[in-house]
């Protein structure tokens, strides 16, 4: 990208426009460089994460809680812990200083480098300084400020920002270092790392020598003791507060931990998460003005200022609070799929990933944060990662929905809130639809040629037609032979345990009954009711011999509302979230089973959220019965008699396995189903009795690009995700690709099609 | 876990993270060691990076240029430091105790004492107050480390109690330091020595009964 990009985005009045963005997520696509080094990176990353963790006494799961419980804490108490520090802090000798605002920082700052008549400035890298624009504020000063961490260096003089808040040129190559290294020398460079590391080295160096001032942050400010922690790899902060004659920290107050305890705890995650080491070169603790043999009085000058900046209202919104547990380690930006594809110059403002959609609504305004929270595919690997346990997905939908709310909302968000709303209105639209659809599907089962206005960019997958007659029309036929098939089951059932004394216990005992409410979602419903209709088969098929399942499919339920909150039309996701309540109220069920992931994640998660203080108890016994199709064959006994279809033909009828036509089959793990409900392994188990060769695809849990509205704002950051999904699944040879969720369908269906793969895919209910 | 495993534990560790550990049987055998690597060592980098001379008019690179190694040490006793001065005398090294900053483009070799160690993730407790051991850390080209074996620590929080007495006095500067310094912001390949040191050498000082 350009390198003035960043400067001109940050200067643009009331925001970025949108197709500017798009434009410029078009270009990082297109930049061959960014996309393989994001690629191996995504792909490094996992694997030495992994074995960062790997060895300790805690789980990553356990210390991750520990972390997120310590930070909680500090943030409710954050304003003791600013009276405890302040008080340790100026007893060591730190001039303490508050601000309010990133101005009031940077003016701070600007106020100590003269009152000390410093004018060389050697900055060790600090996200805090980059939220408040520090080093562009100081140089209208006329200070002089080099960074010095090396890839802060190298974007400081390129006029960049940083695109990762750890490794913050990870989107250059080393002959763009190389060049630029030669401008700077005014010598030719080699691009050879090595040789450009060491000329950075001897650049910096002479820089350390000479300067009045050091400018750091700080990872950990610590309130009993007045001491603060730095962590870097390169050294350079240590050489920042040791040769200048002034040391000036700036830290969030969200840095704020109550002892030197919590800081090391926290230090145990911040590195293994950041970068997979297990703990960084460097870690800095520095309690007071130390020795300085260039002052008068032996000592240097140390100043720290504790920036608020918002913080102080966040800490007290019940929905946001926990942003302030994030301990700035990047590692939500590592493992997202939309960052891997577009780099973070794309994917934040200042700062980057998943947390950077979120604060900087806060940090930067809703203008800088209205097009890049729509940036997100919902997958959730950044909340099973997140080094603070903060809930990332959900937080960004929620910034979506408050930047709608101040800012009045898009009217295709509006039309479908609206529609959504009133069931009967959308599903009529959808049955209109489907006649509608007749010139653009030729009677295929895929839309042929998309409407003009979607054309262009929607392309890259073919897009499923709206089935003819919906589930809910098929319903009372389906109930029917969903009945006869249950008592043939029965039937054998009882004359296989015909020894038994009393048959009729078998079939009424209340123990044996399961009853199943049906969640079909709007896509099985509308597009996919043939998902629907397999997955019921299944349930008689497999459930074990002697239970008896009663299905119920309450006309009542609509969508589930997913798609309303992800366009950030939150009051519409809660009126069908009480829809959908009230549609299973007073059925007596004993579990609501979903074929579709999403719907699953979201009725169990979402919807409690949403309508809790309206619903109370309704709301949570609701959540607690969904239960998605993988998990419920398997629970219900399903293993078992797979096990016997596959093994032994038990010349019942039911072995529908006999004759299997054996194929290579491969699983894609719905980010909802893995992530949103913690299914990984039930479903590959399922696939390991089908009969069918079962083969592991790399990467199987990261996400397709589907992400509801997602692809539908950022079809071309879509496209780049699936063909890299679509490529692992080729890799392995399959024939048929396995997933439990019809937007990944949909997404990998229509992606294969239309680039022509080699494999065909289906829902786990079509294939079992 | 017996004193023996966790400093079993602490050399796989810091091999881990590209330190080299010696182990010395005597303070005379650590300072031999010590000077083993300034021996070896090639010339300051600092003159050579490049292919080209230092900046002219910067009076700390005279320095530097000197063509005999230098090796700093600093908190060493009296007692270690006749050796060590012997040591480099005997090997053309000029041995400095004081003034570092002086030499800020370069020294070969800095030898400090390290407090502690932690075997968990192979770190060094170098508690670093005084200016000049700080420097001695920072812009050797080599950091060279002595540690009793008896002051490895299983892991940080572990020891959490001495480390707030070193952390919680006043003007304190207390150092974790893993390995030499590294970078990997180019590309990610790691990089080592981007601002501290090239190397680190810790040369573990058996004092445990066996």
């Amino acid at each position: 990208m350009g390198i003035d990009q960043t400067v001109e985005k940050k200067t643009e009045g009331g925001g970025e426009h949108i197709n500017a963005y798009k434009k410029r997520i078009n270009n990082a696509l297109s930049n061959d460089f960014l996309r393989s080094a994001m690629d191996k990176f995504a792909i490094a990353y996992k694997e030495s994460r992994k074995n960062a963790f790997a060895d300790m006494d805690t789980g990553v799961d356990e210390l991750i809680a520990e972390v997120a419980e310590l930070k909680k804490n500090a943030v409710m108490k954050n304003s003791e812990l600013l009276v405890q520090f302040r008080k340790k802090a100026e007893e060591c000798g730190i001039q303490v200083h508050m601000a309010a605002t990133a101005d009031e920082a940077n003016r701070i700052i600007a106020d100590i480098a003269k009152n000390s008549g410093s004018r060389k400035i050697i900055k060790s890298k600090s996200m805090t300084a980059e939220e408040t624009h520090l080093n562009h504020f100081l140089e209208k000063e006329n200070l002089d400020v080099t960074e010095t961490d090396l890839g802060e260096w190298i974007v400081q003089l390129r006029h960049e920002g940083p695109s990762h808040m750890v490794m913050p040129a990870i989107h250059l190559s080393r002959f763009q270092v190389a060049d630029l290294f030669s401008d700077v020398t005014g010598k030719n460079q080699d691009a050879e790392i090595e040789r450009l590391v060491k000329v950075a080295r001897k650049e910096l160096r002479s820089k350390f020598l000479e300067a009045d001032m050091g400018i750091t942050g700080a990872n950990f400010v610590i309130a009993d003791t007045g001491t603060i922690g730095i962590v870097t790899n390169e050294g350079n902060a240590r050489l920042a507060t040791t040769l200048p004659r002034v040391h000036v920290a700036l830290a969030g107050i969200d840095k704020l931990l109550p002892s030197l305890k919590d800081a090391l705890t926290v230090a145990k995650v911040l590195p293994r998460n950041a970068t997979g080491q297990r703990l960084t070169s460097y870690v800095t603790w520095i309690t007071g003005p130390s020795e300085c043999k260039t002052t008068p009085s032996g000592k240097r000058e140390m100043h720290i200022v504790l920036l608020d900046n918002g913080r102080s209202k966040i800490a007290s919104d019940p929905d946001f609070a926990q942003i302030l547990q994030c301990v700035r380690c990047g590692a939500c930006a590592n493992v997202c799929p939309v960052y891997r594809m577009v780099g973070g110059h794309q994917l934040g403002y200042i700062y980057i990933g998943a947390i950077g959609l979120i604060t900087t609504y806060f940090f930067h305004g809703a203008e800088n944060a209205k097009n890049i929270v729509q940036n997100c595919t919902n997958c959730g690997a950044c909340k099973a990662v997140c080094a603070g346990g903060i809930d990332l997905p959900r937080l960004i939908k929620e910034v979506h929905t408050r930047i709608q709310d101040e800012d009045g909302h898009p009217l295709k968000s509006l039309m479908l809130a609206k529609v959504l709303k009133n069931r009967k209105l959308f599903h009529g639209l959808l049955r209109a639809a489907s006649v509608a659809q007749k010139p653009v599907t030729g009677d295929t089962p895929y839309l042929r040629h998309l409407p003009m206005i979607f054309a262009k960019d929607h392309n890259f997958r073919r897009l499923p037609a709206i089935a003819k007659i919906p589930f809910r029309d098929r319903w009372e036929s389906i109930k029917k032979e969903h009945q006869s098939a249950e008592s043939i089951k029965a039937v054998a059932a009882t004359s296989e345990k015909s020894d038994q004394k009393n048959q009729k216990n078998v079939k009424d005992n209340d123990k044996n009954i399961i009853r199943v409410g049906i969640f079909s979602g709007c896509v099985q419903d509308f597009v996919y009711p043939e998902q629907l209709e397999a997955g019921i088969l299944a349930f008689s098929k497999y459930a074990q011999k002697d239970k008896k399942i009663i299905l119920e499919f309450p006309m009542g339920q609509s969508c589930c509302g997913l798609p309303a909150l992800s366009m950030g039309e939150k009051d519409a996701a809660k009126d069908v979230a009480i829809q959908n309540v009230n549609a299973f109220k007073g059925l007596k069920l004993d579990y609501i089973v979903t074929l579709c992931a999403s719907c699953a994640s979201h009725l169990k998660h979402a919807v409690p959220l949403l309508t809790g203080s309206i619903l109370g108890k309704s709301a949570t016994d609701f959540a607690e019965k969904v239960m998605p199709f993988s998990q419920f064959i398997y629970m219900t006994g399903g293993m078992d008699s797979l096990n016997a279809v596959d093994l032994q033909d038990s010349g019942n009828g039911q072995n529908m396995l006999k004759n299997i036509d054996r194929k290579k089959i491969t699983w894609h793990s719905p980010c909802h189903l893995c992530r949103g409900i913690g299914i990984k392994d039930e479903p590959k188990e399922i696939l390991g009795r089908t009969g069918h060769e079962f083969v592991k695809a790399d990467e199987e849990e990261t996400c397709c690009g589907f992400g509801g509205s997602f692809s539908v704002n950022f079809p071309a950051v879509s496209r780049e995700i699936l063909t890299r999904k679509l490529n692992d699944v080729e890799e392995t040879g399959a024939e048929i690709l396995v997933t439990e969720c019809p937007g990944c369908v949909m997404q990998l269906r229509g992606g294969a099609l239309n680039q022509n793969r080699s494999f065909k895919v289906v829902h786990l209910a079509e294939i079992i | 876990m017996t004193q023996m495993d966790i400093v079993t534990e602490f050399k796989k560790k810091t091999s881990m993270v590209s330190s080299m550990v010696h182990e010395a049987q005597s303070i005379q055998d650590a300072l031999e060691i010590a000077v083993s690597v300034c021996v070896k060592k090639s010339p300051a980098m600092m003159t050579n990076s490049s292919s080209e001379t230092p900046h002219t008019g910067d009076s700390d690179s005279r320095i530097s240029l000197m063509h005999g190694k230098t090796m700093a040490a600093l908190d060493l006793d009296e007692d270690k430091l006749k050796i060590l001065a012997k040591l480099c005398s005997d090997n053309n090294i000029d041995l400095i105790t004081e003034s570092l900053r002086n030499h800020g483009t370069g020294i070969d070799v800095g030898i400090t004492t390290a407090d502690y160690g932690i075997a968990d993730t192979g770190t060094l407790v170098v508690s670093s107050d005084s200016e000049e051991k700080r420097l001695a850390t920072m812009i050797s080209e080599i950091h060279v480390a002595l540690l009793l074996k008896s002051n490895i620590r299983p892991s940080a929080l572990a020891m959490c109690e001495e480390l707030e007495l070193l952390t919680s006095k006043p003007s304190s500067y207390t150092a974790f330091i893993t390995g030499p310094s590294r970078t990997a912001d180019i590309e990610r390949v790691l990089a080592i020595g981007v601002h501290g040191p090239l190397e680190l050498h810790i040369i573990l000082l058996d004092d445990i009964e066996k």
